[in-house]
């Protein structure tokens, strides 16, 4: 407990806001992107950017997991559950639009829609009712696609299929590097991620991009220190990779998990919402494993959905390009109660953070 | 495996080699990696050494 208290420690914290004063170009905007919910939420509701010289901006790049699974995969699920299978999935999924309806809609039509806490979770339900037919819905970035490798390689229930929506981050980090009109500087790293797939996977930003990138962790100073190491490199003119979170990410990762991973999947193009197509983005059963995969076995196939509803802006919001507050849509017609974009639906989404703290505001 | 407070839950360790005793980091239900200690001390040893080292410029 002591040393939890120490990551969070307002003093401490106070000194590093000074180094970063001290180290930030006096002129010029600085951009530096995160790509993890679990970092917008620590730096939207601690205030760390109120702490920081109005020229250094912190923005949040594709890091929900949630958000960017495109409506065409939203849909797939939905025809599953309305053909009669029980789908399982994450909570947070639920109420992800998708072209016409969200899991929940489905759910309202009377169809079996559950949620799980984990993989694991969705193989006991199906092992309990070996007469019914389940799916699971697998999203989640490379912190969550080991689960999902774990039981398939574990040879589940033969009533259990997989849909299966992983996707890989140091794809749409590239892809955010090569947008030139979005000029960033820096990245901080996602820290959970990092724990699978290790430092080494970001050497291209710094080497090929120019840009400085430090993994961090998720205690506010954690975080503060990312922003410091990332500032010190850039006015050093040396960018490089560092690892600030190195209490729980090696360079080589968690080796264990990516060989799990690589027996069971393969790696493809995905769409991901609101970005579009990025190559070699998206894990899907391999050949080896194409018995669990619920596109074949329930026949479900959707090529295009409509990621973006009218009037949202949510492609703009994931890339950081715009704040939530600068959508019309926002806290007006797209509420955490009635989402109309993706990210104001999961607790790891932009929208649904900004809305959280800015209800949290009005109360105080 | 307890998160502390009292809250024990069933965890899958599979991707990690943990002992009894050992810290863990949980994604949805499974043990993703074991967190080391030593290098959590480190980094608030790094972060003051950090904040000492150098003095600021004006």
């Amino acid at each position: 407990m002591t040393e939890k208290l120490r990551f969070r420690d307002p003093d401490l914290a106070k000194r590093v806001a000074e180094k970063i004063h001290d180290v930030a170009p006096k002129e010029g905007v600085v951009k530096i992107c995160h790509v993890c919910g679990t970092h917008e939420w620590t730096i939207t509701h601690f205030g760390i950017r109120s702490l920081l010289p109005a020229n250094v901006e912190v923005i949040a790049g594709p890091g929900c997991p949630v958000c960017i699974v495109p409506a065409s995969e939203i849909d797939e699920a939905v025809q599953l559950a309305l053909k009669g299978v029980t789908v399982t999935c994450f909570g947070d999924v639920l109420r992800v639009p998708g072209s016409k309806m969200s899991l929940l809609d489905a759910k309202a039509e009377g169809t079996d829609v559950r949620v799980v806490y984990s993989v694991s979770d969705a193989v006991r339900l199906a092992a309990k009712e070996p007469n019914r037919e389940f799916a699971f819905f697998a999203v989640g970035f490379e912190t969550t696609a080991p689960s999902t490798a774990v039981e398939i390689q574990g040879k589940p229930p033969k009533n259990l299929s997989f849909l299966v929506s992983h996707r890989i981050i140091p794809p749409a980090m590239k892809l955010l590097a090569e947008m030139e009109d979005l000029n960033l500087n820096g990245f901080i790293a996602p820290g959970h991620v990092s724990t699978i797939i290790g430092l080494k996977s970001y050497e291209i930003f710094p080497q090929k991009y120019g840009m400085p990138t430090v993994v961090a962790g998720f205690e506010p100073l954690d975080v503060l220190f990312g922003i410091y190491m990332i500032l010190k490199q850039l006015s050093e003119g040396n960018p490089r990779l560092e690892n600030e979170y190195k209490r729980a990410v090696s360079w080589e990762g968690n080796t264990k998990a990516q060989e799990l991973m690589q027996k069971v999947f393969s790696v493809v193009d995905g769409n991901w919402r609101g970005l579009g197509t990025i190559s070699s983005s998206k894990y899907v059963l391999n050949a080896e494993h194409a018995v669990y995969d619920a596109h074949l076995k329930h026949d479900v196939k959707v090529e295009h959905g409509a990621d973006i509803q009218h009037g949202c802006k949510c492609h703009l919001v994931i890339i950081g390009k715009i704040k939530p507050t600068q959508c019309p849509l926002f806290l007006k017609a797209c509420t955490p109660q009635k989402p109309v974009g993706a990210c104001m639906v999961s607790v790891e989404g932009t929208c649904r953070i900004w809305a959280r703290e800015a209800a949290a505001e009005s109360a105080s | 495996m307890d998160f502390g407070e009292g809250v024990l839950r069933e965890v899958n360790v599979t991707l990690v080699s943990a002992k009894v005793g050992d810290y863990v980091l949980v994604h949805a239900g499974y043990a993703i990696q074991v967190l080391d200690e030593k290098e959590a001390k480190e980094t608030i040893q790094l972060w003051n050494e950090i904040l000492e080292a150098e003095t600021p410029k004006n």
